[in-house]
């Protein structure tokens, strides 16, 4: 199973719950496959969407779901320390792990040769981590939400992409409906 | 009142509520202010990038927040300041100390700070240069500022303005 198939499967498990989703195809697939108001896409800089996750979560109360590459963790290595130790109990990380650069031409990356980023999450302090198989990703996911503690999912995938048109939309127009929506949201839940 | 105080006090006013910070010497005092002020959630960051993740975040979630860290980040931050904070119009004040200014003793320092204001201007950063003590008063200013206009902007604090190195 590759990434877009693990995305198609999870669309119904982000439901309406708050996604900041990786640069480059990550985003054009979940873009295409489930876009929605309360989706951020990236459309540069790539390492951060655990970081900008982790902020949207310290700020406010809605559930948020960074999904991350394992090459995208690796340029950000830093991250895992400061989630570990900013503890934000609506915030899952969900690192899907293809041992590869897919956006680039499936480059290998070293998480998929020696080095285990679940292992690098715990030793980084992170309480819950859960390597699962792509296939069991929905399930992994939905307990992640239910727990209500911060979670480190990393799934293992193949490597492998399908064609998606690239996102038009404006970054602007992106940020401003996913603020719009999260403080919907917030608001109501205060109400 | 301290230029430390005041920076903390002004970012009170002006609702920053949290803070994320790259260690240097001449930010020390500022960043003591910052880890225990009541009113401010002190994130410490590994790299500045990931610093400026975090506040893109906090300010997508409803909170306004700030950087604090040395001007050798200028090296490292471009893409993340142009591709995230400027392409998707966030506000984001950055403190940053100014090292290898006048008074500074490490002369690698120097190599960094004769680009800094040319890479800020290069990138069309709005860019302050705080160098004496009563250069403060204009904080308060360039926050209002700041999140009039949705973009990064660079306050850069000198050795002369912490009162020496």
């Amino acid at each position: 199973m590759i990434r877009s198939e693990i995305i198609r499967n999870l669309v119904p498990v982000f439901a309406d719950h708050f996604v900041v989703c990786n640069i480059g195809l990550p985003s054009q697939e979940l873009h295409m496959l489930g876009d929605k108001p309360s989706n951020f896409y990236m459309l540069g800089t790539m390492g951060l969407s655990s970081s900008i996750g982790l902020g949207v979560a310290l700020a406010q109360q809605q559930k948020v779901i960074s999904i991350d590459g394992d090459g995208s963790v690796l340029t950000n290595l830093g991250t895992l320390p400061t989630i570990a130790n900013n503890v934000a109990h609506n915030f899952i990380l969900l690192i899907i792990d293809n041992g590869s650069y897919g956006s680039t031409g499936d480059q290998p990356t070293y998480a998929g040769k020696k080095t285990s980023l679940a292992a690098v999450a715990q030793a980084c302090g992170c309480d819950n981590v859960i390597e699962c198989q792509a296939e069991d990703a929905p399930a992994v996911l939905q307990q992640a939400l239910d727990s209500d503690k911060m979670t480190i999912i990393v799934c293992k995938c193949e490597s492998g992409n399908i064609k998606v048109p690239v996102i038009t939309k404006d970054p602007v127009v992106i940020r401003e409906r996913f603020m719009t929506e999260l403080r919907a949201r917030n608001t109501a839940a205060v109400a | 009142m301290t230029v430390e105080d005041r920076i903390v006090s002004d970012l009170v006013k002006h609702r920053v509520e949290l803070v994320t910070t790259v260690p240097c010497k001449q930010l020390a005092g500022v960043i003591d202010k910052v880890e225990t002020h009541p009113d401010i959630y002190h994130i410490p960051s590994n790299k500045e990038d990931e610093g400026m993740g975090i506040c893109a975040g906090a300010f997508m979630g409803g909170k306004r927040a700030a950087i604090v860290m040395q001007n050798t980040a200028i090296g490292v931050t471009i893409n993340t300041l142009v591709t995230l904070t400027q392409f998707y119009r966030l506000p984001l004040p950055m403190i940053i100390s100014y090292r290898g200014e006048l008074r500074e003793p490490v002369a690698c320092q120097v190599e960094m700070a004769v680009h800094t204001k040319a890479l800020l201007a290069q990138i069309n950063v709005p860019t302050y240069h705080f160098h004496q003590a009563s250069d403060v008063e204009e904080f308060d200013a360039i926050l209002e500022y700041t999140f009039m206009c949705n973009k990064p902007v660079a306050i850069l604090t000198d050795a002369s303005f912490w009162g020496g190195y």
